[in-house]
């Protein structure tokens, strides 16, 4: 398999005032297409700061990252940009969803920013909308919507530019069980159906149950990387 | 993508109409004032005008020059040397002129029936009539036949009127000056005092040939009275008569004018410099009131980026390049300010129609003005969009995501 995720040597460190501290300390990790990644640690273990340099919305401090094969560190910011938008899909915690603006809209939100017509746009926004299952509620803005489906909302958003690789923070963290685990069978049909590569970050055991490979870091480096040998159950 | 920014910000202003319109009313005010003042300046400045107008001051007075005999120099007029022909030529042959007229002037006692009232009659030709735009009340004014025939016809200014004929209707009754019967043909409409404090309506007109043979029996012309197209071409209308006027006297290139010529443009000038200066303070007075409402722009602009840190988090997050997020808060801005001055125009041209049908203040809108405070209200957007603009664009993607 090629690989989607490739970093060497990865360090980042935050300047508090006078105090440095240290978030990753030299990450070496290497994920293939069509993986189910799950990465556990407590929090400030660093495993949000990877998240957020795999999705190029931070910088390391030195190392390096390849994205699929292309070493991005070195890209300008409107690449970047670029990058977050046809190649990366993001999921947060918070949803992140524009407020007072349709389910439909926040979908085609991406889209607007790499020149698609407007009945093209319409059309792809209401077809992963369909795929996540809220082809009903296409004008409904988020404070309309229950904490699931607005997390469905976001899944929606992240694939709407149909990207390689699925990016999710603790995306079951604001939903209670039964809702997470709907939405955590949902990135596994992602996973499975779509082939996409989805790399989520957890500290919740059971939610790490759905993913193939579990990846533990602890003060910012990764203590163990373990691949579950079976396939999970079906979808 | 233009058409989707404008809609973005449309509704992003639409969600808070009330301070929307509050910002943009900094702007109303401003583009209202800028508009209301300069027609109010410019309807001052073109009143002015006209009434500087009709005191003459696009008048010019051609006068012969002075002459030296055996150490005796003359005032001037101490000359005969100008005709009437000098007067047809100007009026002929020089652009820059509108109209001329011989003007000849002498007092006289002038008899009426049984009263006498000594007045100041002038010869003078049709074209007198435009010159010192004069109208006449009853009758009519000399004509060009009059001149032709040298006739013993006479206009008379109200004063007469009233000292000779009382109110009796003078049209057709006879008047004598030196013992000579001039049939009375019309009235002047009154005029009132000269600047100099001289009655002006105390005077009788008649052609200028019947003053030339039969008053004065001279062939010459006291002065030429001379209007210039415009009151901005007098000095143009100046010196084309004085080289006319040198080529028709055969003066040579070294020899002094045998003319003078007097005009009274000095008046004009300062009376439009005055409106001019006027017009330039109350357009600045409202070109201020038009930086502050573009503070007000940039003051709401800075509140909205950091209240939509957020939105701008989630944006750069989906893809949103540093510039589409410019982009987007500088169309807000522009769109603020921009309706801002399309309403502050109407309502500048509204109370300036409201002045002038209220109050009859003078007012005149030019559409220049118009354009250029719609464009200039644009820019105040641009200008003072930029900095929140800029702020927002260069948000750190993480930061603005964790703001609360």
């Amino acid at each position: 398999m090629s690989e989607v995720i490739r970093v060497e040597a990865l360090h980042k460190t935050y300047r508090m005032g006078d105090v440095e501290v240290p978030a990753l300390r030299g990450v070496n990790l290497t994920i293939d297409r069509g993986e189910f990644v799950a990465v556990m640690g407590s929090s400030g273990s660093g495993k949000s700061t990877l998240m957020n340099i795999l999705g190029c919305l931070d910088r390391p401090t030195s190392g390096k990252y390849f994205l699929e094969g292309e070493e991005v560190g070195s890209l300008t910011p409107d690449e970047w940009a670029h990058i977050r938008n046809k190649r990366v899909g993001f999921v947060f915690q918070g949803f992140n969803l524009l407020a007072r603006t349709t389910a439909l809209e926040n979908v085609e939100l991406p889209m607007m920013y790499n020149g698609f017509a407007g009945k093209q746009r319409h059309e792809r926004a209401v077809e992963v909308l369909s795929l996540v299952g809220l082809e009903e509620r296409l004008d409904h803005t988020p404070n309309q919507l229950s904490g699931g489906q607005q997390q469905r909302v976001a899944i929606a958003r992240a694939l709407v530019n149909r990207p390689s690789l699925i990016l999710a923070d603790e995306p079951t963290g604001n939903l209670d069980s039964a809702t997470g685990a709907e939405i955590m069978s949902l990135f596994q049909r992602l996973n499975a159906g779509q082939s996409i590569t989805v790399v989520l970050v957890t500290h919740e055991r059971d939610i790490a149950e759905y993913a193939r490979r579990r990846v533990v870091f602890r003060d910012g480096v990764i203590v163990s990387d373990d691949k579950k040998v079976q396939e999970p159950e079906g979808l | 993508m233009w058409f989707m920014t404008l809609r973005i910000a449309l509704r992003a202003l639409g969600r808070n109409k009330l301070r929307s319109f509050l910002t943009m009313l900094g702007i109303i005010i401003g583009v209202g004032a800028v508009i209301a003042m300069v027609a109010i300046g410019e309807g001052a400045k073109a009143t002015i005008r006209s009434q500087i107008a009709s005191l003459g001051t696009n008048v010019l007075i051609v006068l012969p020059g002075t002459s030296v005999q055996g150490g005796v120099r003359t005032g001037s007029g101490g000359v005969n040397t100008l005709v009437d022909s000098d007067a047809k030529a100007m009026m002929q042959e020089l652009p820059s002129v509108a109209f001329a007229s011989p003007a000849l002037r002498r007092p006289e006692q002038v008899v009426a029936g049984n009263l006498n009232w000594s007045t100041l009659a002038q010869g003078v030709a049709p074209e007198f009539q435009q010159i010192r735009d004069w109208q006449v009340a009853e009758g009519r004014f000399l004509h060009e036949g009059d001149m032709e025939s040298a006739a013993k016809v006479a206009v008379v200014g109200q004063t007469v009127v009233d000292q000779l004929f009382g109110n009796d209707d003078p049209i057709d009754s006879v008047l004598r000056i030196r013992n000579i019967p001039f049939r009375v043909v019309g009235v002047l409409a009154p005029k009132g005092q000269s600047s100099q404090g001289t009655d002006q309506d105390d005077t009788v007109m008649i052609p200028y040939t019947t003053m030339q043979k039969r008053l004065m029996r001279i062939t010459w012309v006291q002065s030429i009275v001379v209007s210039a197209v415009s009151a901005e071409r007098v000095q143009e209308a100046q010196e084309q008569i004085s080289l006319l006027l040198r080529q028709r006297h055969r003066i040579g290139p070294d020899r002094e004018d045998d003319f003078t010529i007097r005009n009274l443009s000095d008046i004009a000038e300062a009376a439009s410099a005055s409106a001019r200066v006027m017009a330039v303070l109350l357009g600045s007075v409202a070109s201020i009131s038009l930086l502050v409402g573009g503070i007000g722009i940039m003051n709401i602009m800075l509140v909205s980026v950091t209240e939509r840190t957020r939105e701008i988090g989630i944006r750069m997050a989906v893809g949103a390049r540093s510039r589409d997020i410019m982009f987007q808060f500088l169309v807000e801005a522009v769109v603020m300010a921009a309706s801002g001055g399309l309403i502050g125009i109407l309502l500048g041209i509204g109370s300036s129609v409201l002045l002038n049908r209220v109050a009859q203040w003078p007012t005149l809108i030019s559409p220049e003005i118009v354009a250029v405070a719609f464009f200039f209200s644009g820019a105040v957007g641009v200008f003072f969009g930029f900095y929140p603009a800029q702020k927002a664009a260069h948000l750190d993607p993480i930061d603005a995501l964790r703001y609360e």
